[in-house]
């Protein structure tokens, strides 16, 4: 398809529609973004025409400016819908087997839903010396709905994008994981938790303790202080931007590899042979990110229930 | 990076799939594999104590036959001694009954033989008688000599 201006009116985001690489990866790098502009704002449409708003709009932002002067208070639906519904399809299958399950021979459903709960029942079994009822149903949720939002990473990048650019969506980003809200809301909340577990298992001068009187004697506390609170804060941001940087980068990868479709029939077949053993190999990062993403979070959930030796 | 309100988002919803997860999906699925695991430690050990018996039973099927071998065995040599013992029993009566046909025999012979011989004596004698009479009619009068030829008679 040759560059056109009513493609671009179509958010078409077919790499050969595009005047520059540069704009097509920005375009599917940019979260489809629902937010209040402030009044006064000015819009610019793709025909270059300026709209100033006369009062604070709810709208989508079609441009990743827009979406920055939205501030805050605004929701990336791609995200949110694509996790939900992930997540709701994971939690309905894993019902529908829990629903079903019984002592006598599994069927097909069963045996694959028992042969991952199983999976994580050991993993918990392995780094987890405590007991606690919410873990082990955690480090599922945590494994299975990570591996699923990774796994929207091996659908080709143009072809829902595209589908929705042709309903008039102008940006789909169809990976959650790529958006660090996504992330820093799983790790966030894990972390809110192990909070919650270091108080409740030590108590709150106990927690303290912990933070400040080791590992150099009491009198030292403040140096004490300042190391482990930097290694509690670094538990949450590692573990976001540890899966948001891996998916960010083979998202990347697969989105430069897609470029090259617009380079001649050669290129094309050569980007062809490229994304294929690129998705090859992103199926061990998508699995092996989401185990390490469950595998920390139940060590920082153990390390909250210990107390310091 | 652009953070925004979709953090929460993702943070409440995450919340409510783990609640979700620990309520409805978990319980439900270990208790099952729990069970499943219970029965099929159950029939192992039920197997287990299947295979015991039977190898109890085999060794009592075996010790009985070895004795009821040992029983027929007894039996059969109890048997033997006594048609053994029969035999020589038999034997024993038999030779006695040939020694007592024999001393029976003997007896009678012996007496047979007495009495040809007494018989014979007798015989002997009246010839003896007889011819003396011959020689002696005229002489000897057989009345007078009566005792004598009674005594010698006797003697012969």
């Amino acid at each position: 398809m040759p560059p056109s201006k009513t493609h671009f009116e179509k958010f078409d985001t077919m790499a050969s529609d595009y005047a520059s690489s540069s704009e097509y990866i920005k375009h599917h790098l940019q979260n489809l973004t629902y937010g209040q502009l402030p009044a006064g704002y000015e819009r610019q449409d793709h025909a270059g025409n300026v709209e100033v708003l006369q009062q604070a709009t709810w709208t989508v932002a079609h441009n990743a400016a827009e979406a920055k002067a939205m501030g805050f208070w605004a929701i990336n639906l791609d995200s949110m819908i694509f996790s939900i519904g992930l997540g709701v399809l994971f939690l309905f299958f894993f019902n529908l087997a829990a629903k079903r399950a019984s002592a006598g021979v599994p069927g097909g459903l069963q045996n694959f839903v028992e042969w991952i709960v199983e999976f994580i029942d050991g993993a918990v079994r392995g780094s987890f010396s405590h007991r606690n009822a919410l873990v082990a149903p955690l480090a599922l949720t945590v494994f299975v709905w990570i591996f699923l939002l990774n796994l929207m990473d091996l659908i080709p990048v143009d072809w829902i994008p595209y589908a929705a650019s042709l309903a008039g969506v102008p940006y789909l980003k169809i990976v959650p994981s790529t958006d660090p809200n996504v992330t820093f809301g799983l790790s966030l909340s894990i972390f809110f938790l192990v909070l919650y577990y270091s108080v409740k298992m030590k108590g709150p001068g106990g927690f303290f303790a912990e933070l400040a009187f080791q590992p150099f004697p009491k009198w030292l506390f403040p140096v004490n202080l300042l190391l482990e609170g930097v290694g509690l804060i670094a538990k949450p941001i590692s573990l976001a931007l540890r899966l948001f940087g891996n998916m960010y980068a083979g998202e990347m990868i697969f989105i430069l590899i897609a470029l090259m479709f617009g380079g001649g029939s050669i290129m094309a077949a050569f980007g062809g042979a490229l994304q294929w053993a690129w998705a090859v190999f992103h199926i061990l990062i998508i699995t092996l990110q989401a185990f390490i993403f469950m595998t920390l979070t139940i060590v920082y959930l153990d390390m909250a229930h210990s107390e310091h030796h | 990076m652009n953070f925004n309100a979709t953090l929460i988002g993702q943070s409440i919803t995450f919340i409510f799939f783990v609640w979700f997860c620990m309520k409805f999906v978990w319980p439900p699925i270990m208790n099952a594999l729990e069970t499943r695991k219970k029965q099929i430690a159950d029939g192992l050990a039920a197997a287990d104590r299947g295979r015991h018996e039977l190898e109890l039973a085999a060794k009592k099927a075996g010790d009985n036959l070895r004795d009821a071998k040992a029983q027929a065995a007894d039996v059969i040599a109890q048997a033997e001694k006594r048609a053994a013992q029969i035999v020589e029993e038999a034997k024993t009566a038999a030779k006695q009954e040939g020694e007592r046909q024999l001393a029976a025999a003997q007896a009678s012979i012996d007496q047979e033989a007495n009495r040809a011989r007494e018989a014979l004596r007798e015989q002997v004698a009246a010839l003896a008688v007889a011819g003396a009479e011959k020689i002696l009619r005229r002489e000897v009068d057989p009345q007078t000599h009566a005792d004598l030829l009674a005594q010698l008679k006797a003697e012969l």
